[in-house]
């Protein structure tokens, strides 16, 4: 190991430990001196981002790979560190949203620390810094036993950060469902780790990586991964718990779940699946693709019907893990098949994805945040108008709408067009069935990406377009700058991986190089400003002329057209004569769902109550109409309410043996301990 | 260098013909119909009449709108202009058919209509979030028929690039794929209700509770109202364009040879006056629709499309 290929590792250190001091930091943010959380804390969490990102950065590009090992806990256990090119990639991606976030939170916290306010505020510090340094070592574990302590640690923190606002009973309901999902995801990761610990010998990676699975074993061990990373990630049906748990945090904790915590799951199946089993199986690919689709087809649907910005969001975070796992399947698939450029190509199209998501719904939650922090408004039904009164968010909220809408020429629609041109090769494989089936997951993320957009003309039009539905609302004012310097951070970003995709996928050959021993030659090859995934002539990108064309376009308009023109008039709106509109008649969100409402009912359990009761007299007049909808999640009612039901009356059979009486219990010990005498002898 | 001048200038050149040919279109379309109608014909050049009359008056704004509503114009029809830059209309060998390529022009699409959606809600009228909310509904499932229809084309010639598609499918020849069939029929469904054609919409409706596009941009006026009905008439033709090219491209210029451009414009015209013909007397035999028969439309659209896929993936490939 050369003295420079250290660095690297040294930055990840100082990073994990300036997290470790925000936290320590945050400790002595009392009420009276809430300064430590709001510079203390949140510089020393800025710098770890930073750090992060440089150590990230420096692993990808200098393509090196650094160990380390520390002697922590049992003297034949030491943890063993790696650093390479996919952690480094995912501490970059980590460290960006720590950064925005630290930007972020000094002014959005301040709300938390008004006189009276009902929570304390070194939690939020503590938990925030416990948090990220249990997904930096997440990304530097190099053995089971360190990643998993991380990923307990994570998911325990997450814990506390969900239940922050625990005064309200549905945010301590979101956090129970949310740690008992994650202890049973953490229960299933370990088996699949067990699996492989057996055949390698040993918990470090390295074992597991060395040893030779045979096949059945190796896909058990991804379906047990496939399925604990699953329930982090968020794939349907194993996602309830998420729309619950990612909107009751507060904002910068929501952006830092629904872009990095998330990805961690992504992060484990790609760590497992590609790097410690090796050689992946389209049988696999074709689960993946599966699960993929239906996770963006129904995290959109339910999307759209929420009308809690928030909820909406996560909600849409569902769909976009649905996206990169339709990249990974269509990669698992073609590498299966021994197609193994393509394979690489699904692959950069998963993780860019990764990457954009992460950009683009921190941007939209410190969005919401933003309009939650001046209104305390998350019901998009009471919003309206905020582009008047909140200019620059309304800017920032717009370009993440853009962005994950799939539109050019932003980021989301880079990732997007790079899964399609990979399932647009699919008549290259043998297997019939493949080719039929890939096409049509193809047909479904194109209706996914269709109905993401409705989503998103709904959540801008109805929340900052329109006039204001609510006093609060009417009065709202921009938010400090502090908290637009993090948007601007992420919305910035959105722009940049959308315009200069090639040095992206450059950057990421390192990770494919390591993973799948190849990379994709051809992007480059035309010169940094095509985008050629495949060869020049069967499909090419061009972002950078993009947008010169966009701001030609746009300026010999406004040469041509703008400055030339007589001024405008202003007047009202056409009302049909009738007299003044109000704020009342506009549509609403629930309005403007309807109609997907009505054509993908199936969907969803739909009930709608109309009651009216009428005026005496002989004309039909309404004197109140009272309409009330509950919109629920199909996987709620089918999939966990019985297994709840089933673990309900379980217990009740087995709580026959629980008498009260201590005679009882010191006889059950006794009888244990004979048991196990037995056992052991 | 000198041949990658000429054939930059041809396409810029190609596009400004583009745009400036896309109102006669809808001139025309209007022209036969009215004849078939038995109604008294506006010349073909009307449009153009009322585009010049719509840049000179001066516009009423609403007293909400935001910047986003004044720039929604330039948006849509920029994203038109850029849409219609990558489709060959004349010739063949289009450099900028490497910029962007079919995807993105469906991306383009959708942006416009994005923009256009959200300033349909920007006055806080309850006509702009109607038309906003039932153009969404429509567009998202006309948006998968329109990709699978084209996938069929770029799975048939391997690549997505509608220059080198068009090349593809000019030397195949007359061959009669099955999948090609079923592809036209999607992608012509599609073109319907993208166009807001009847039965999907009616462009000369002026009931606001029946009209979905124009419900969105009722409160535009003067300059941006031209720019959007423009942009509208960019899109008709950049559908019959795509149609053209894809299953009718004999005709088209392989080089900027005077005699092939000359060649190739006769004939485009030919084509394009007898899609206007066709889409004319498929207008004037149909209603519209009612809002919620649309998605019936438009899924059997989409399984035209798909099975156009299928039918290449399964009968026309390996295996």
């Amino acid at each position: 190991m050369s003295g420079t290929n250290e660095i690297p590792l040294l930055l990840a250190y100082t990073a994990a430990a300036c997290s470790l001091l925000s936290g320590v930091v945050s400790v002595f943010a009392v009420r009276r001196h809430p300064g430590f959380l709001h510079f203390g804390s949140f510089l020393f969490l800025f710098a770890a981002g930073a750090a992060s990102i440089a150590a990230g950065a420096w692993t990808l590009l200098a393509d090196i790979t650094v160990t380390d090992q520390f002697a922590l806990g049992p003297p034949w256990l030491s943890w063993h560190l790696r650093l390479d090119p996919l952690s480094g990639y995912f501490l970059v991606l980590l460290g960006t949203l720590v950064v925005a976030a630290s930007l972020y939170g000094p002014s959005y916290t301040r709300e938390f620390a008004r006189r009276g306010a009902a929570q304390p505020l070194p939690p939020l510090g503590v938990f925030t810094a416990f948090f990220v340094v249990s997904m930096q070592g997440l990304l530097l574990a190099d053995d089971a036993l360190m990643f998993m302590i991380s990923w307990e640690m994570m998911s325990l923190s997450g814990y506390f950060l969900v239940a922050y606002q625990h005064q309200h009973p549905a945010n301590r309901h979101a956090a129970f469902l949310y740690l008992l999902l994650a202890h049973v995801g953490a229960l299933i990761i370990l088996i699949s780790f067990g699996v492989l610990a057996a055949f390698g010998g040993g918990l470090s990676f390295d074992q597991m990586r060395s040893a030779s699975v045979t096949p059945l074993w190796a896909t058990l061990a991804f379906a047990f991964a496939f399925i604990g990373f699953g329930i982090k990630a968020g794939i349907v049906p194993l996602h309830v718990w998420l729309p619950d748990a990612h909107p009751v945090a507060p904002s910068h904790i929501s952006a830092l779940m629904s872009g990095v915590m998330i990805k961690m799951g992504i992060y484990g199946i790609v760590r497992v699946s590609y790097d410690l089993i090796g050689n992946v199986r389209w049988e696999w690919g074709v689960v993946v693709l599966i699960v993929g689709t239906a996770s963006a087809l129904l995290g959109v649907l339910y999307a759209i019907m929420q009308h809690d910005l928030k909820r909406l969001l996560a909600y849409h975070s569902i769909e976009n893990i649905g996206i990169i796992l339709m990249g990974l399947g269509l990669s698992m698939i073609f590498l299966g098949s021994g197609h193994a450029m393509l394979g690489t190509l699904g692959l950069v199209a998963a993780l860019y994805h990764t990457f954009n998501h992460a950009l683009f719904k921190g941007l939209l939650f410190l969005g919401a945040g933003a309009v939650l922090y001046r209104t305390h408004e998350r019901d998009l039904d009471h919003m309206g108008g905020l582009i008047h009164r909140m200019p620059v968010t309304a800017l920032m909220f717009l370009i993440g709408c853009v962005a994950i809408s799939a539109l050019p020429p932003f980021n989301g629609f880079v990732s997007e067009w790079l899964t399609f041109q990979t399932a647009l090769q699919a008549p290259v494989l043998h297997n019939g069935v493949l080719r039929a089936l890939i096409p049509i997951a193809a047909a479904l993320l194109a209706l996914t990406g269709a109905l993401a957009a409705a989503c998103f003309v709904k959540v801008f039009g109805i929340a900052f377009l329109g006039k204001p539905r609510t006093r609060r609302v009417a009065h709202a004012r921009e938010v400090p700058a502090s908290m637009l310097a993090g948007m601007g951070l992420l919305a910035a970003l959105c722009l940049l991986l959308g315009v200069f995709p090639t040095s992206v996928i450059e950057a990421m050959a390192p990770i494919t190089r390591l993973l799948v021993h190849d990379a994709l030659p051809s992007t480059l090859a035309q010169g940094w400003w095509w985008l050629t995934p495949i060869a020049p002539q069967v499909a090419s990108y061009s972002a950078p002329f993009l947008v010169i064309a966009i701001i030609g376009v746009f300026f010999i308009g406004y040469v041509f057209l703008k400055r030339r023109a007589a001024p405008w008039r202003t007047g009202y709106a056409w009302d049909c004569g009738f007299g003044r509109l109000s704020h009342r008649m506009q549509y609403t969100s629930t309005a403007f769902s309807q109609p997907i409402r009505r054509v993908f009912g199936a969907v969803w359990k739909v009930e709608e109550q109309v009651e009216t009761s009428a005026l005496p007299g002989p004309l039909p007049r309404a004197k109140s109409i009272h309409h009330q909808l509950h919109v629920q999640d199909w996987s709620w009612l089918l999939c966990y309410v019985p297994i709840g039901q089933l673990v309900l009356a379980a217990a009740k059979r087995v709580g026959v043996i629980q008498t009260g009486n201590i005679h009882t219990y010191l006889k059950y010990s006794f009888v244990t301990l004979l048991i196990f005498l037995w056992i052991v002898s | 260098m000198d041949s990658q001048l000429i054939a930059w200038a041809h396409a810029a050149l190609q596009a400004l013909l583009f745009v400036a040919a896309a109102p006669l279109l809808t001139g025309w379309v209007n022209r036969v119909k009215c004849h078939l109608q038995n109604r008294a014909a506006a010349p073909v050049w009307q449009p153009y009449r009322d585009l010049a009359k719509l840049l000179r008056k001066r516009m009423v704004l609403a007293e909400n709108a935001s910047w986003l509503f004044r720039d929604v114009p330039y948006i849509v029809f920029g994203a038109m202009l850029l849409a219609a830059a990558v489709v060959p209309l004349v010739a063949v060998r289009l450099p900028t058919a490497a910029i962007a390529d079919v995807i993105v022009l469906v991306g383009f699409f959708a942006l416009a209509r994005f923009f256009t959606a959200l300033a349909g809600l920007d006055i806080g009228t309850a006509f702009g979030g109607m038309g906003a909310s039932r153009e969404m509904m429509v567009s998202a499932l006309a948006e998968p028929a329109m990709l699978m229809a084209v996938f069929t084309l770029s799975m048939t010639a391997a690549t997505t690039n509608l220059s080198i598609a068009t090349e593809y499918i000019l030397q195949a020849g007359l061959v009669l794929r099955p999948s090609f069939l079923f592809a036209l029929l999607g992608l012509a469904m599609v073109a319907v209700a993208e166009c807001s054609r009847i039965p999907v919409d009616n462009p000369a409706t002026h009931l606001e509770l029946t009209m979905l596009h124009e419900a969105m941009i009722l409160e535009y006026s003067g300059r941006y109202l031209a720019l959007i009905e423009w942009a509208s008439q960019i899109k008709l033709m950049i559908y019959a364009v795509l149609i053209v090219d894809f299953f009718f491209p004999w005709g088209i210029a392989r080089d900027f040879s005077a005699a092939a451009l000359a060649i190739s414009a006769v004939a485009v015209t030919a084509k394009l006056m007898l899609l206007g013909v066709v889409l004319v007397a498929w207008e004037t035999v149909l209603a519209k629709k009612r809002l919620f028969r649309v998605p019936q439309f438009l899924g059997y659209a989409f399984l035209l499309s798909l099975l156009g896929v299928l039918s290449h993936v399964v009968l026309e490939t390996g295996g």
